[in-house]
């Protein structure tokens, strides 16, 4: 049975154009970019050539604005605990939009141990978040406020411009974690009011083990890791130049195809969300049109939600789910039961989530394993 | 090991379980788990001379509840009453070729279940 891969939002495979374009990284021009010699030299020209592509990619002022890091969870820590540790003469005050990555989430917790108020927004049954509440509950003396451009689990994209708007005006800086949205659908730092944007390269098709921290001009996160002063000082040690050389290429690749690809996607998408949705007892999950367009996500009632995963497997199809049975904590996803869904109806959730592999020709074939899938297990099921 | 981190056995009885259904008027009757936990399994049992000559089992939940409610149902079938008692969690768990860790203690009810159809079986006799 031919595999069709329906889980891209928890990894890309890493396109082979850009291994092709990195693997001489890892085989020669391989000075240390800090050495002053003809190698060291290449390796700098390599790393600038880098940041140049992933500052276009998302509009940011100038190349200088973009510090490599080692994968998205970095990227989160460095902009929230690094930027409310620099700001506390302004205030200890932080926010978080509570369907964020668990990174934010701990990175936000670990400042509330540490004499920091920490807020969560609430989202509708939709996943977007309250501005009204983000407006009532600013104040002068708060510092990093994040939200995610688009949710990993239910695709929703979030009204960033409001929110950038509302936290300027009190002086507040906004935090985003674009892990989900980078390389997927447009982003511009400058006109959205970004101040800080986290990128991972392995969601776009770059290699696993590298990530970018978008810092706007005049904000200094304290940084954690003290060294040599590379990446303009907020986060020291030699570059991993295979990893940033092959994430500026995938940056390339994912500004220059992106329109083509959405395109091609959402088309596939949305006649998936139509023939699911046929299913009886069966919700999307997440805005319906302000979402990713690669994105569909479903709760099934009556049925778990890593039988579902098992099941679509022995269709050689792979698919994610907001179970708490396949979360390390065995609890149902954060995300989920913020939309206002019970445990149990969170339990049954299914994400697919569409890339590069995927076509139009699939459609018959998922559908129908979905429903099988679907139908076999409520066959067993005493709710 | 399966690709998906289950034991081949557990995949089998997943993919292609024992006794599903229900058995009306049943003799013995016993429901454990919840749904807000994400498990929840019923057993129904046929009772003749201490025997079990028919068991059912509903089970909705993750592969491995499926699994260990199909296996016991598979390791209770024919048994007497009393023995059939004695059929642990971590039996069925060895049945299986083992679960992996962390559902051990989650979706390992249906010895459980089980368990709870015999007493209800010995209730409605009066045995207890």
């Amino acid at each position: 049975m031919e595999k069709i891969y329906l889980d891209y939002a928890s990894a890309t495979p890493v396109d082979p154009r850009v291994l092709e374009f990195a693997k001489r990284f890892l085989m020669k021009d391989m000075g240390n970019a800090s050495s002053l010699h003809s190698a060291g030299l290449g390796t700098r020209k390599a790393i600038v050539e880098a940041r140049t592509r992933i500052a276009e990619l998302i509009n940011a002022e100038s190349e200088n604005d973009i510090i490599f890091t080692s994968g998205a969870t970095e990227s989160n820590n460095l902009a929230i605990k690094g930027t409310a540790m620099r700001n506390t003469r302004k205030g200890k005050k932080v926010m978080a939009s509570v369907i964020e990555h668990i990174s934010v989430l701990n990175s936000m917790k670990e400042l509330s141990k540490n004499g920091f108020e920490f807020g969560m927004l609430p989202v509708d049954s939709m996943g977007i978040i309250d501005l009204d509440q983000l407006k009532e509950r600013l104040t002068d003396d708060t510092t990093v406020v994040s939200i995610m451009y688009a949710n990993n689990e239910i695709g929703t994209i979030e009204p960033i411009k409001a929110a950038a708007k509302l936290i300027h005006e009190k002086g507040g800086f906004l935090h985003v974690d674009a892990t989900a949205a980078a390389g997927k659908i447009p982003i511009d730092v400058q006109n959205e009011g970004i101040d800080l944007l986290t990128i991972s390269s392995n969601d776009m098709y770059g290699p696993q083990g590298v990530g970018a921290l978008y810092i706007k001009p005049g904000i200094k996160p304290q940084p954690f890791i003290l060294g040599g002063g590379q990446e303009r000082g907020f986060r020291s040690g030699t570059e991993n130049l295979f990893g940033i050389a092959g994430m500026g290429e995938a940056a390339r690749l994912a500004k220059e195809e992106m329109a083509e690809e959405n395109g091609r996607l959402q088309k596939i998408r949305d006649q998936l969300i139509e023939q699911i949705l046929e299913i009886e007892n069966t919700n999307l999950t997440g805005h319906r049109t302000q979402r990713l367009p690669h994105h569909a996500s479903f709760t099934f009632g009556r049925i778990e939600g890593e039988s579902i995963l098992l099941n679509m497997n022995q269709y050689n199809i792979q698919i994610a789910t907001g179970s708490a049975c396949t979360s390390r904590t065995l609890e149902a996803s954060h995300v989920l039961l913020a939309l206002g869904l019970k445990h149990e109806e969170a339990h049954g959730s299914m994400i697919i989530s569409l890339g590069k592999s995927n076509s139009e020709e699939q459609i018959p074939h998922i559908v129908k394993a979905v429903r099988e899938t679907i139908e076999r297990l409520r066959a067993m099921s005493p709710l | 090991m399966t690709e998906v981190g289950y034991s081949e056995k557990v995949m089998e009885h997943f993919m292609n379980p024992r006794n599903v259904g229900v058995i009306e008027n049943a003799d013995g009757y016993g429901k454990v788990g919840n749904p807000t936990c994400g498990d929840l399994m019923e057993i129904f049992i046929s009772v003749k001379d201490d025997i079990i000559t028919d068991i059912k089992f509903r089970t909705f939940g993750c592969g491995s509840a499926i699994a260990t409610s199909s296996m016991v149902t598979e390791m209770a079938k024919g048994k007497n009453i009393d023995e059939a008692m004695k059929i642990t969690r971590n039996d069925v768990a060895d049945e299986l070729d083992g679960l992996p860790a962390k559902k051990m203690h989650c979706s390992n009810l249906a010895a459980d279940a089980l368990h709870e159809a015999i007493k209800d079986y010995k209730k409605k006799k009066g045995i207890e």
